[in-house]
């Protein structure tokens, strides 16, 4: 039964990645874009947490760790690039 | 009276509830981002509902464990998460509304009238002052 509950939480989350994806192709500007990776980046983290879980392998918490870090780099470094390039 | 509960089936309905939760709200925050009119509208939806979302999974993992090694990881990535979280929304806000991304029509700016006009005259003044000021302008 509990493997059913965490088989039903990664496919809703699989939906969730496809419509970031729909609004990464389709969003009118480069804002957009970075907002949906930003999402793109939680849901993974999301995705690999309940995947730990439903293996029983603690290791893959390192994953989520690393990818939280680099999830904040990367909207960081986007805005500071589009701050540089607006002026 | 406690030997006859099973304690696997209680972390077991704990954590699929905290899970179940945090991934209502990932799916609301989705549905958000594609539905709605706006940069900056669909910013503040996924903004909150990511961070509660991420949240609540990681809690659910981290009942399920139940080791203190675990837990300390959990509590690193939920504290670094609503750290970061309102700092990325913030830059990238204030970057969009220096480069001018248009708001919704029915959005109220008559508060923010001042901002915008300031930033638009400095952008209007840069190009002449943006050779003798360029090497301590940059903020």
């Amino acid at each position: 039964m509990f493997h059913y509950t965490l088989m039903i939480a990664i496919a809703a989350l699989s939906a969730c990645l496809v419509m970031t994806a729909i609004r990464f192709a389709i969003g009118p500007t480069l804002p957009d874009r970075v907002t949906s990776f930003d999402l793109f980046v939680a849901n993974v983290i999301g995705i690999i947490a309940i995947y730990a879980e439903l293996t029983d392998n603690a290791n893959y918490i390192d994953v989520a760790i690393i990818l939280s870090l680099f999830g904040f780099l990367g909207s960081i470094s986007f805005a500071y690039y589009l701050m540089k390039t607006s002026r | 009276m406690l030997e006859n509960i099973d304690m696997l089936l209680v972390k077991e309905i704990i954590s699929s509830v905290f899970i179940l939760a945090g991934v209502a709200f990932m799916l609301i925050a989705s549905i958000g981002l594609l539905r709605f009119p706006d940069f900056y509208i669909r910013m503040s939806a996924i903004t909150k509902g990511a961070t509660l979302g991420v949240g609540l999974i990681l809690c659910g993992m981290g009942i399920y464990f139940n080791q203190p090694s675990m837990l300390l990881k959990v509590i690193a990535i939920i504290s670094f998460t609503f750290i970061t979280a309102p700092v990325a929304a913030h830059v990238i806000g204030r970057t969009a509304v220096q480069n001018r991304i248009p708001f919704w029509h029915k959005t109220n700016t008559t508060e923010l009238q001042d901002y915008l006009k300031h930033t638009l005259l400095e952008e209007k003044v840069s190009p002449d002052e943006a050779a003798d000021n360029n090497h301590h302008t940059p903020e």
